[in-house]
């Protein structure tokens, strides 16, 4: 703790401790400066830079403290994948700084640190590291269960991320489709070469690079590599390739879909492209595998490529004297990068001759190496070059099964796969960069062949050279750096039984981090091999899912696409402040300011409603009385034209599923009305009975429920207020009764359909305007019947009414088991017709006799509103119910409720017991019928 | 996603239909004992195979439209073309077959 890194004060710019003199393959711009902030503190990087090696470059060396035992952490691996380079940049937390670019003005701060980077008070977890084992929560914190807030509380600050402000403006996210012959994910050397080959053989081809750059391995290599690489971005930039950077594949699915992440985009946080793909090419290359030995994960020890990054990308040093621990020829260049930056290489350790760390040694950052041999040697950097991990997750989603290669000591892909995936370079062997390039070449010839584009001989194999395997020193480190596993834990949890790589991965959370699994699996499965004594080709790895790189939830949901409806009437209602009220995709008028007022003036004198919504479908053929009498529970061959029926659909196992009225407008010529939720429901019922089981009936439907405003018009003053609008057409009770439909005009509007039908138990008519004319009509009958005291009411006052009338809404007044003799609609339901859909359950329901009943309930005392879905009970607790609707009724001065009860309860005038929601119990009669307002139905029918 | 060949308009996205389920013949009304009638609503064969099934092409031409499925590999194919249900083909016209064929690398 007291081992202060290097910090410099903020004087201005701070010097370039760490940058060196410009380096061939650099891609920072050294005349643009980019200033930033690093804990409140003034930095500044070049254009170019990532985060990271800004840093590195003014000589940080501790980026973050640990996730667990907040040890400090630095550079690892200079890349996406980097464990100790998690920051906060501004309002965003978890930004990986190995592979964010700097943006002049950062607010960069480290995570996970309280109260500073340098003095982490909890970094007092690593005294007590032995209490925080594997599998620590499972066990520590168990009893007693009432302190489980508290310890949560405590845990929660320790195991904190980022900050995420309150006050933070969501970004902007995007997608795209694209459909491409050939995908190549990964812009390495054999990326690249496949998806030039590819384009040659004229397929359409995309080409998504993770960094901010194509090239790969190329960028940090030699001249060799750098000139092969720019001869290979001058053919792509000539050839008609998409080539998407800083954007990753992050899973592939069925019928090759896959999604890709774009970032970096101007104006956009994140873009998902959702790519279909003939054929796609996985060229992930390689990733470095760390090293397990103590002291692995101080600031100043590192994975070759990420020295490689740094010296030839950034122009940084990365330490001043180094030790280099390498096992292959990639670990042998990191050692004459490193004499190149001018870092004094103290000792090279050759694994391939056995020689080997044993510890490192520092507090706050490296210090001296220990050597296997019992050297030791003085040095702030060691680098390790020990092995490769292979990427195989976009593999594992297409099919493939990965098996360990000994030899080779890594994970290889089987050749499992579909036709439309293919491998290409460093995940499938390994050779220079003229074989890379060659088999990349092949491999995409021959995916652009598949997608139909030429012919091509199938790729050869790579050839997979030989490595020694190397996981672990002898002694214990971390293993999993994002979430604090080492391999000492590793090996306890197998001791405790959690002895395969499922298990110890769900036990200990190693791979579950940030990185994971990509820095971490095969370590830990090593580690788990040793300590069951089993290989690791009999544990086998876990399996990689999508996404393969963390992906931001707005990318996946993209801008808000919800589709609002709202009536032609819309304008007006937003004019006389309508209170809205959201019912699926409407927005209705729920009231006008007084919902009570407005049951009132219906009741009274007369109201206006929209209710456009209302679902409407257009039935036209010889066989429409045929799909009535399929669809609908009562009878309709003998509908007279200009008559309208009341039914009620059941699906095939009896359930109520919609109610509405239809109507014969001619011979061949019904309308059919659904509830508004059951608009589309119903017309893809009646389109599969037509399509399926009645191909031979003649009928044709159409959807017809916003090519009509509909308006009801309601109350006692009804048929005056309609008279001075409508032409042609007779309102009188003799000559267009209730139940009846005509086509009229109505205020100069021709075709208008005018039902006499009434949902809020008064004399009503339903008038269907083409839509167009909805607003001109809706004005017109408020302008004519000010002397009749009209007014508009809304859904609230429709509910009040008809629930005084006792009319049941379908799906509140019944839910997903009420069945017609449930509802009390025996009346309806006609058994002496052959068939209908849910014929055969009515027909049992009936013979068994019904077990719920739909009732009329009256509070005794009718002040008492009991909420909806208050239970009705039985002997003070048993449930026999619950009530579906209730109100204050303005027409009776009294509560008015209709509940769903036993049958054997439902005896008319009989008490019953309801619970209020502070569960104080109320008396209710039963009524003969759900009915509470006008029973004889006189008024509705004047 | 995968795809299903649709009658009339071709190649689509599975998100564009509705899946009704497993294909099945309603019992005649009249006659079926309560056992059929459950058996018809709610029993499936849930094979692991290839499965006949109704889907509702939604966001398309809004046909009920009769596909076999590979319920393993989702392959999907029209049912005019398939054997008998139940079998699996010797050579598939899906392009995402899991089948090896001619020039695959193997």
């Amino acid at each position: 703790m007291n081992a202060r890194p290097h910090r410099r004060r903020s004087t201005g710019a701070p010097p370039d401790s760490a940058r060196l003199a410009p380096q061939p393959g650099e891609v920072i711009d050294r005349n643009r400066s980019l200033p930033f902030r690093w804990n409140g503190e003034r930095y500044v990087g070049y254009d170019g830079d990532t985060i990271a090696s800004a840093l590195a470059a003014a000589g940080v060396r501790v980026f973050s403290r640990s996730f667990k035992y907040h040890r400090p952490r630095g550079i690892l691996t200079a890349s996406y994948l980097d464990p100790g380079c998690t920051v906060q940049v501004d309002d965003e937390p978890n930004v990986r700084a190995g592979a964010r670019s700097l943006v002049a003005g950062m607010d960069v701060r480290a995570q996970n640190a309280w109260p500073s980077l340098q003095f982490d008070v909890k970094a007092a977890n690593g005294l007590v590291a032995p209490l925080l084992t594997a599998g620590f929560y499972y066990k520590t914190f168990i009893k007693p269960q009432r302190l489980w807030p508290a310890y949560e509380k405590v845990l929660a600050q320790f195991a904190s991320g980022g900050r995420v402000s309150e006050d933070t403006v969501p970004g902007y996210y995007d997608k795209r489709y694209a459909h491409v012959d050939v995908l190549v994910a990964g812009a390495g050397p054999a990326g690249m070469a496949a998806a030039l080959a590819a384009a040659e053989k004229g397929a359409r081809v995309m080409l998504v690079e993770d960094e901010v750059e194509t090239g790969g391995s190329l960028r940090w290599g030699g001249a060799g590599e750098r000139a092969t690489l720019h001869e290979l971005r001058a053919a792509l930039a000539a050839a008609p390739v998409e080539v998407l950077v800083d954007s990753v594949v992050a899973g592939r699915y069925d019928g090759n879909w896959i999604s890709v992440v774009q970032r970096g985009l101007p104006r956009v946080e994140e873009r998902l492209v959702k790519v279909r793909a003939g054929v796609l090419v996985a060229a992930p290359g390689l990733i470095e595998r760390p090293y397990v030995f103590a002291g692995n994960d101080l600031p100043g020890t590192m994975l070759g490529t990420a020295v490689r990054r740094l010296v030839n990308l950034y122009a940084v040093r990365p330490g001043h004297r180094a030790v280099v621990l390498t096992a292959n020829p990639e670990g042998d260049a990191v050692v004459e990068d490193l004499r190149r930056a001018e870092v004094d290489v103290a000792c090279v350790l050759d694994a391939r001759k056995g020689e080997d760390v044993r510890r490192a040694l520092g507090r706050g950052g490296l210090t001296a190496v220990e050597v296997a041999d019992g050297r030791r040697i003085d040095c702030d950097l060691l680098v390790t070059s020990v092995g490769w991990t292979a990427p195989t997750s976009l593999l594992n989603m297409a099919g493939d099964r990965p098996w360990y290669d000994a030899s080779a000591a890594r994970l290889r892909p089987s050749d499992d796969l579909p036709d439309t995936v293919l491998a290409a370079g460093g995940i499938v062997g390994d050779g220079t960069v003229q074989e890379l390039v060659a088999h990349g070449r092949a491999v995409g010839a021959a995916a652009a062949a598949r997608a139909g584009f030429g012919t091509a001989a199938a790729p050869a194999p790579l050839p997979v050279r030989p490595h020694p395997a190397l996981f672990r020193s002898s002694t214990h480190g971390l293993v999993d750096f994002s979430e604090d596993v080492s391999s000492k834990d590793i090996i306890d949890a197998a001791r405790e039984g959690y002895d395969s790589s499922e298990l110890v991965k769900r036990y200990t959370t190693a791979t579950m981090g940030p990185a994971q699994g990509k820095l971490e699996t095969v370590n830990t499965v090593a580690v788990l091999a040793e300590a069951t004594g089993r290989s690791i080709e009999e544990l086998g790895t876990t399996v990689w899912r999508p996404p393969y790189a963390p992906v931001r939830l707005g990318a996946l949901a993209g801008r808000k696409f919800e589709p609002v409806r709202v009536s032609p009437l819309q304008p007006w209602h937003q004019a006389h402040d309508a209170r809205p009220l959201v019912a699926g995709q409407w927005i209705r008028p729920d009231h006008y300011g007084d919902p009570a007022a407005e049951v009132r003036r219906v009741r009274e004198r007369v109201g206006v409603i929209d209710v456009t919504p209302l679902g409407k479908l257009d039935l036209r053929g010889p066989d429409v009385p045929k799909l009535l009498n399929a669809v609908y529970v009562n009878k309709w061959s003998k509908l007279d034209v200009g008559s309208v029926r009341y039914g009620v659909m059941c699906a095939e196992d009896g359930v109520i599923m919609d109610d509405g009225v239809t109507g014969r407008l001619g011979p061949d010529h019904y309308l059919m009305t659904t509830t508004s939720t059951g608009a589309a429901a119903v017309w893809e019922h009646l389109e599969s009975l037509l399509q399926t089981e009645h191909a031979e009936w003649q009928v044709h439907v159409t959807p017809l429920t916003t090519a009509y405003a509909s308006i009801n018009v309601a109350g006692p003053r009804s048929r005056d207020l309609m008279s001075r609008l409508v032409e042609g057409l007779d309102l009188s009770a003799k000559a267009f009764p209730y139940m009846r439909v005509r086509t009229a005009t109505v205020a100069g509007v021709a075709d208008c359909v005018v039902w006499r039908i009434g949902f809020t138990g008064e004399l009503s008519f339903e008038v269907h305007v083409p839509a167009s004319y909805g607003l001109h009509v809706w004005e017109a009958l408020l302008a004519s019947g000010g002397d009749l005291g009209v007014g508009p009411f809304g859904v609230e006052a429709q509910r009040i009414l008809r629930l005084e009338k006792g009319h049941l809404i379908v799906a509140q007044d019944t839910d997903g088991l009420t069945r017609a003799y449930d509802a009390g609609l025996e009346g309806l339901v006609k058994l002496d017709k052959a068939d209908f859909v849910g014929r055969p359950e009515l027909v049992w329901q009936q013979q068994r006799g019904a077990t719920a009943r739909l009732v009329g309930l009256q509070p005794v005392d009718g002040s008492l509103v009991p909420a909806e879905a208050s239970q009705v009970v039985r002997d003070g607790q048993q449930i026999i119910g619950r009530v579906t609707s209730s109100r204050m009724s303005p027409t009776l001065g009294r509560s008015v409720c209709l509940a769903l009860i036993t049958v054997d309860a439902a005896k008319a005038g009989s008490l019953v017991t309801i619970l209020l929601d502070d569960g104080r119990p109320i008396e209710a009669t039963v009524l003969a019928e759900p009915v509470h307002v006008d029973p004889e139905g006189r008024r509705l029918r004047v | 996603m995968f795809r299903i060949p649709c009658p009339y308009c071709g190649l689509r996205n599975a998100s564009e239909f509705r899946h009704v389920g497993e294909l099945r013949t309603r019992p005649d009304p009249q006659s079926a004992t309560p056992a059929q009638w459950r058996d018809y609503l709610y029993g499936q064969r849930n094979v692991a195979d290839w499965s006949v099934e109704s889907w509702y092409h939604t966001f398309g031409c809004r046909r009920f439209v009769s596909v076999e499925r590979h319920t393993v590999t989702n392959e999907a194919r029209p049912v005019a073309e398939a054997p008998s249900a139940g079998q699996t083909a010797p050579g598939s016209a899906s392009a995402d077959s899991g089948a090896p064929d001619a020039d695959s690398t193997s």
